[in-house]
């Protein structure tokens, strides 16, 4: 295999893996603070479609960036004040929410599936770029890869190292203990429900500006689904983000490339493996929750909070 | 995929209602349903059918009722959405090889309406298929791919091993071989219809292992905006994909489903509808193509012109032999064509030359 094959490879997983990271750091978070968002599909898809308009009209990508974001928050901002302050099923809204915003992304988008859109580059620096195999795969990716790495070490951040991320977490694993003592149980996950909303739209929207510069309905084509089973596969811990979305990622993009090479695994196995994955870490999770040896999955997860005070 | 079926739904029991509302307007209209498998903003496959269907509409005006459902999948859901079409409606086309079996089986308990299913091959008293030669179009574009690559690697993008898709990739790399010994073809199936996302992965990945010259077999437009971005070739699938990729887009291969369409609603409204198999072509102006691109040399363009002019005057058949099957054994005597069933209706291997293994 020759050096400038490699290094396609290895960008194709980053391109294949970065929305998933988004995502699924996003869900992450709300699912810490114990709520299950199962919408991550309708507001990524809204964030493909608004950053794509966006960079369409203005050509700016920071607006197209921050679009997506606003859009992916407002549309989350739904389930939010739905589970939050009217107490519905989590499960329910959620998928009220992936359907409603694939319909609503349809028939918005409808006039735009004629167009294109200029892409967001990777950047290149000077003489770091330039080094040979390092500089095209640590200093020439797209300024939104380093983004998502970034947020994925914020959220670690977050989570372990402020006090907000300790009753966040405090919050996801017992609400009502942390409503005792006095913290706000819904502000936090309100606040952590439009965090997960923002993330999901800027994954979906690395779609449409860095992946392929066009719009279409559906074009998500179940990426959501996928970052709901990569949060599991962390087990509820940030950095495994990054490790779950590149063998998620990385799976379509080698099974692609070994086609082309006439290696014979068979696709349809190659798409399992990562799910496969997934139930055997669910199963050793159990088992360790049984020995509780667990600590990070959230106790309250999906469970409604109903303040008597 | 449930998200589509239920959508789907949704829009179902909602074009009933406007049914509901809009069927007594005129005399007696011809009811006319459709069942897409993708978006119809896909500009390929569901865009061309789509097309088609706003042309017979417009030939026929009032004497028809339109009903189109998009993003129906492929499984038991299919049947739950053609059933509740064939209630309604006097004819129902299915617009996609997976909605097969099902079609069959409400065109048994619906005998009195009729039934077009596109690019099968089972038969009722009220069930026709309808399909195009796109192998025809697959032969023009062969012929420009084998020319216009330098490095001897044509990409192709394949979505599911069907018969159709077999077709076009056979035709394909027998037109290239016959302008280019030296050519080969590298096949990447992405088990998809429509994911621009994975679309693209999978250009990317036959554009790093040397391809400079695309071809699709998948309805979205990005392929061609990859190969547009990074300089290569590539061609229209379905419908025009020009706005994509002005410099990509040697020509492209466009569907025209519209008279078909008008004369097969016609004939359920004036009582002659009979169940019959269409398989058409050039010849019939069934294939289509994009305008050639004016940055290929004119010998290559003149060439391609002279294809689509033999092919539309039945003059050359892209299947001539001889030819072998990938394994060697023979396939066609020296100038023998396929006959429809079951050559070229079920095609399920390569022909000899091509390197990529047949899939499992």
């Amino acid at each position: 295999m020759n050096e400038s094959l490699f290094i396609s490879i290895i960008i194709g997983i980053t391109i294949a893996s970065t929305p998933l990271i988004f995502a699924a750091i996003g869900e992450l978070l709300v699912e810490r603070s114990g709520v299950l968002n199962l919408g991550v599909e309708g507001m990524m898809i809204v964030g493909a479609l608004l950053g794509f308009i966006v960079q369409f009209h203005t050509g700016s990508p920071y607006l197209a960036v921050l679009a997506a974001l606003l859009g992916g928050m407002a549309i989350s901002s739904i389930f939010a004040f739905l589970t939050q302050f009217l107490l519905t099923n989590q499960v329910a809204t959620g998928l009220a929410l992936t359907l409603f915003g694939l319909g609503l992304s349809a028939f918005a988008g409808r006039g735009y599936t004629e167009e294109t859109i200029v892409l967001i580059k990777a950047i290149h620096i000077p003489f770091l770029s330039d080094i040979p195999v390092i500089g095209p795969l640590i200093f020439s990716l797209n300024p939104l890869v380093y983004l998502a790495l970034v947020m994925v070490y914020l959220v670690w951040w977050f989570l372990y190292k402020t006090k907000q991320g300790l009753i966040l977490r405090s919050i996801g694993d017992n609400h009502d203990a942390a409503h005792a003592i006095g913290h706000n149980v819904v502000r936090y996950r309100f606040m952590a429900i439009l965090f997960g909303g923002a993330m999901a739209g800027l994954g979906g929207a690395f779609l449409s500006l860095v992946q392929v510069p066009i719009w279409g309905e559906d074009m998500t084509a179940g990426r959501g689904w996928i970052a709901l089973g990569l949060v599991v596969f962390a087990s509820w811990l940030p950095f495994r983000i990054i490790l779950g979305a590149i063998l998620f990622g990385g799976i379509t993009v080698l099974q692609l490339h070994a086609q082309g090479f006439d290696i014979r695994i068979s696709a349809q196995y190659l798409s399992m493996l990562p799910y496969l994955a997934t139930i055997i870490i669910l199963v050793s999770l159990r088992i360790r929750l049984k020995n509780k040896t667990n600590r990070t999955v959230p106790n309250c997860l999906g469970r409604i909070f109903h303040s008597t005070s | 995929m449930s998200i589509s079926r239920f959508s789907s739904i949704l829009k179902l029991s909602f074009l009933s209602v406007v049914l509901a509302f809009t069927s007594n307007v005129s005399a007696d209209p011809v009811k006319a349903a459709f069942v897409y498998i993708g978006p119809t903003g896909d500009h390929g496959w569901t865009f061309a059918h789509d097309e088609g269907v706003k042309y017979a509409k417009e030939k026929l005006g009032d004497d028809v009722i339109m009903t189109t459902i998009e993003n129906v999948a492929e499984n038991s859901d299919s049947e739950r959405v053609i059933t509740s079409l064939a209630r309604k409606n006097d004819i129902v086309f299915t617009t996609s090889f997976g909605y097969m079996n099902p079609t069959v089986k409400v065109a048994k308990r619906y005998p009195d309406v009729k039934f077009e299913h596109a690019t099968g091959y089972m038969l009722e008293d009220n069930l026709s298929v309808y399909s195009a030669r796109f192998y025809e179009g697959r032969h023009v574009i062969g012929k420009i791919a084998g020319r216009m690559t330098k490095s001897n690697v044509i990409g192709y993008i394949a979505s599911f091993p069907i018969p159709e898709v077999i077709r076009g990739i056979n035709s394909a790399f027998l037109a290239a071989k016959s302008v280019n010994p030296d050519v080969q073809i590298k096949v990447v199936w992405v088990y998809t219809w429509y994911d621009p996302g994975k679309e693209a992965d999978a250009a990317n990945a036959l554009i790093a292992q040397g391809a400079d010259v695309l071809m699709q077999h998948t309805d979205s437009t990005a392929a061609m905006s990859v190969a547009e971005e990074k300089g290569i070739y590539a061609f229209g699938q379905a419908s025009n994909m020009r706005e994509w990729g002005p410099n990509a887009q040697l020509t492209g291969i466009i569907n025209d489903w519209g008279p078909y369409y008008a004369d097969r609603i016609a004939a359920v409204r004036d009582g002659t509808w009979t169940s019959s198999d269409t398989f058409a072509g050039v010849q019939q102006g069934m294939v289509k193509f994009a305008p050639m691109n004016n940055n290929m040399p004119t010998e290559v363009k003149n060439e391609a012109m002279q294809t689509i002019i033999d092919l539309s005057m039945g003059k050359v058949h892209p299947f001539t032999g001889p030819i072998n099957k990938q394994d060697g054994s023979p396939w066609l005597a020296e100038g023998e064509t396929p006959p429809n069933f079951p050559d070229l209706l079920t095609m399920d291997f390569y022909v000899e030359g091509i390197d990529s293994k047949y899939p499992n």
